[in-house]
């Protein structure tokens, strides 16, 4: 019963989401007067989308093993976190959630969205209606999460173990949560293309979304991040799997969007270029979306390889890319141009980081289609990896990171740049970090001295634009902007500093052996056996000093026997200045065991600074949003 | 600078000049960085180039893998229908890299005739195959009998 709820759930919903659209666009009969009709059903389409996944979340835990993909992907004697997490550990499930976060995407905007013109807020949600309809028909048509097993299986087949994380609870929403929170920027601009109305007040609506689908996406991929680093044990946090660039894409979209929004709201301009870059970024969540869900790449994410269903997602995806983009160029030479700014202000800073960020978007996104590209025209299987990203993308993701010291000290329209001369102390540091990582320790990257110094520099930088202010009077959106800075520069500083500084032995040992590695004497203990609620494991005791105390890590390698899988758990000591990354490998028949250390100084900045960047984002969001309550209510 | 008279126009200039510097640098950059993948009888062939950065996929040679005495690098054959090609690889291998199992292999092939390996990925779980491997048969490449 529990599975045709849902099905029932949905194939309303989907009913829900063709009214939707033509209560927006069809012809006048049908077209509602005023916006509350399409208000209610887009409230009432979110609400059965909800529902049906709570039915999905019920199958799992129930573990109802009449229904197909329960019997695929769960077992009945696995921790409930992972039936709970493992509805979304597979293509049906994940799509469903996609789904599901369209669907309530679009009931928020319907319910918190007052201040839009009703041409543009209709048109909006026409837009809305019709993204969802497609993304039901491929749920519905292609990839039935809630079809039935008959006779039903014995038992489930499990969850594959790399998933078996806490990791699999938290990273799909939140990343979900931000892919599809850009359905809403992309449908607003759609419908300002139609009623031809770019201004602040479109920007003013948009920007929540902006902010929020930014926030979530950088905690999504920064969990993600962390979750393959210590998951994988390959001792990497980013390994420019398409995958991973399918997730950075509309990172990258978003944080040029999020900049460009703030010139639409404060000052009118730039409306064809923010509602273009709205546009690019649910577009690259679509191609997002495609890479991972249609199965034609190497990654734990390809669940499953259908061709079918990749075709499907392309057809959809070209299509709602290929209408919009019309659109835009039918009716974006109506739009009046804003107003003018000169070369050097904020307008143009912003211009500069919007440049800059789409280089880097067609970089990562040439680099990651390029493998696909050339395997369809000419038939040879390539990959494209670090040595391409890392050296393209890297050195303009630098000059990005100094602009982003300057921009913030700009005024808008014009400036004469005075404030500019503020910038000589952090200039200094950051001339003398280079000369002095030029000179002194042999060896390294280039791009890695450089960006520790350009971290250095943009550290003290980030905190410029408060100079002069009253620190009480300061709205929270310029905190959010200095936060969000700082965290650019404490990131940037992990990721040059570990890279740079970071000491790695592979070894054989048997126990009582002693390994050193930077400032760590490890010693291996022992190798025992463990055992958890669904697997066992052999678990080695390392025991870690550097000259105080000693901890102990404890890495293992697991045994899953549903499915049968065997996975190498990495044993991490997080200190103030960095992390201690062991793994341990298999027996060499001769008493010995493999061990691969990894001592990396700094990567903690790495995570500090993402969770600053999201924090800033999120102080943004409050303050902006608090703003526009307290104006509402003094009216 | 004189104050642009169509700033939008100016935009649109610039936009574009951005777009396409993305490509032309994407193309430059991807010239000689892309990793080919080479089956070992491409390799047998002479098709594989030396010192490249490629990938190499095929079967673990039943009773070939070697363990060399310092205990983290092993040697072993990866081979297809006609060729097989000795591999050495220093490091942990993955979970489910095992004889007669499908391995895809990065890094780079020596004058002798040696592949040297960075990275090597093996299959993720039971149902899953790297797709670079689809054209061996999945029973083939999985050892054994996979369902579907």
């Amino acid at each position: 019963m529990i599975a045709e709820a849902g099905l029932a759930a949905l194939w309303l919903a989907a009913a829900l989401a063709l009214l939707q659209l033509f209560l927006a666009f069809g012809p006048a009969p049908v077209r509602a007067e005023g916006t509350a009709p399409v208000r209610a059903v887009a409230i009432a389409q979110g609400t059965l989308t909800l529902f049906a996944m709570a039915m999905l979340v019920a199958l799992f835990l129930r573990t109802d093993l009449s229904v197909l993909l329960v019997a695929q992907n769960s077992h009945s004697a696995k921790p409930w976190l992972y039936k709970l997490a493992g509805a979304w550990g597979n293509h049906e499930g994940s799509m469903l959630l996609w789904v599901t976060v369209l669907g309530l995407s679009g009931a928020i905007l319907a319910i918190f969205s007052r201040r839009l013109d009703t041409r543009t807020f209709r048109s909006a949600m026409g837009a809305q209606g019709a993204l969802a309809l497609g993304f039901f028909a491929f749920l519905l048509l292609a990839s039935n999460p809630f079809a039935r097993l008959n006779p039903p299986a014995a038992e489930g087949r499990g969850l594959n173990p790399l998933l078996q994380d806490p990791g699999l609870v938290f990273h799909p929403p939140t990343l979900y949560l931000g892919y599809v929170g850009l359905s809403v920027a992309f449908s607003l601009a759609v419908g300002a293309l139609i009623s031809g109305r770019v201004d602040s007040a479109l920007a003013k609506a948009m920007r929540p979304w902006v902010l929020g689908a930014w926030v979530l996406l950088t905690i999504g991929i920064a969990a993600g991040s962390y979750w393959a680093y210590y998951e994988l044990g390959w001792g990497g946090w980013w390994f420019w799997d398409p995958v991973e660039n399918a997730s950075l894409m509309p990172w990258l979209a978003a944080t040029a969007l999020l900049h460009s929004i703030n010139v639409l709201a404060a000052r009118d301009s730039l409306r064809a270029w923010t509602v273009m870059l709205a546009m690019v970024g649910f577009s690259m969540s679509m191609v997002g979306t495609f890479l991972v869900r249609s199965g034609i790449l190497t990654s734990v994410h390809a669940f499953a390889v259908d061709p079918q269903r990749g075709t499907f997602i392309l057809v959809l995806l070209s299509f709602y890319i290929g209408a919009a983009f019309a659109l835009f160029a039918i009716r974006s030479g109506k739009l009046a141009e804003g107003p003018r700014f000169e070369l050097v202000s904020r307008e143009a800073a912003l211009v500069g980081n919007n440049l800059l960020l789409t280089v880097i978007l067609g970089i990562v996104f040439v680099g990651t289609l390029y493998p696909l590209f050339v395997e369809a025209v000419t038939g040879d299987k390539l990959s494209v990896g670090p040595p391409y990203f890392n050296t393209v993308a890297g050195p303009i993701a630098l000059v990005l990171a100094l602009l982003v010291a300057i921009g913030p000290l700009l005024s808008w329209r014009r400036d004469s740049g005075g404030k500019l001369k503020r910038l000589v102390i952090p200039a200094l540091v950051g001339l003398t970090l280079v000369v002095v990582l030029l000179l002194a320790p042999p060896g390294g990257h280039l791009l890695s001295k450089l960006g520790l110094a350009i971290a250095a520099m943009l550290a003290i930088a980030s905190f410029l634009p408060l100079a002069g202010r009253k620190f009480r009077r300061t709205p929270l959106s310029v905190w959010g902007m200095v936060v969000a800075h700082f965290g650019v520069a404490v990131a940037l500083a992990g990721m040059a500093g570990s890279t740079l500084l970071s000491k790695e032995v592979l070894t054989a040992a048997r126990p009582g052996d002693r390994v050193a590695i930077g400032p760590w004497l490890v010693e291996f203990h022992s190798i025992m056996p463990a055992a958890g609620p669904n697997w066992t494991a052999l678990e080695a005791e390392l025991r870690a000093s550097r000259g105080g105390g000693v901890e102990i890590l404890k890495p293992q390698v697991r045994f899953y026997t549903d499915p049968p899988t065997e996975t190498s758990e990495a044993a991490i000591e997080t200190v103030m200045s960095g992390q201690l990354y062991t793994v341990v490998g298999r027996a060499t028949g001769d008493g010995r065991w493999q061990l691969r250390l990894w001592w990396k100084p700094l990567i903690t900045l790495l995570w500090l600074g993402a969770a600053l960047i999201a924090l800033g984002g999120l102080l943004a969001l409050v303050g902006r949003a608090s703003r526009g309550w307290r104006k509402e209510h003094q009216r | 600078m004189i104050k642009p008279k169509h700033q939008r126009l100016v935009l649109i200039a610039v936009a574009v000049v951005a777009v396409l510097a993305a490509v032309l640098l994407a193309m430059w950059g991807l010239k000689d960085r892309a990793a080919y993948f080479h089956t070992p009888s491409e390799v047998a062939q002479g098709k594989a180039a030396v010192g490249q950065p490629i990938r190499l996929g095929g079967m673990v040679e039943e009773g070939s893998i070697e363990r060399l005495s310092d205990g983290v690098t092993i040697r072993f054959l990866v081979g297809d229908e006609t060729a097989q090609v000795p591999v050495l690889y220093r490091g942990i291998v993955p979970d489910l890299f095992r004889e007669g199992s499908g391995a895809v292999a990065e890094g780079r092939l020596a004058p002798s005739g040696l592949f040297v390996a960075d990275t090597i990925l093996a299959k993720h779980d039971e149902r899953y195959m790297p797709p670079e491997l689809g054209n061996l048969s999945a029973v083939q490449a999985a050892g054994k009998t996979v369902q579907k």
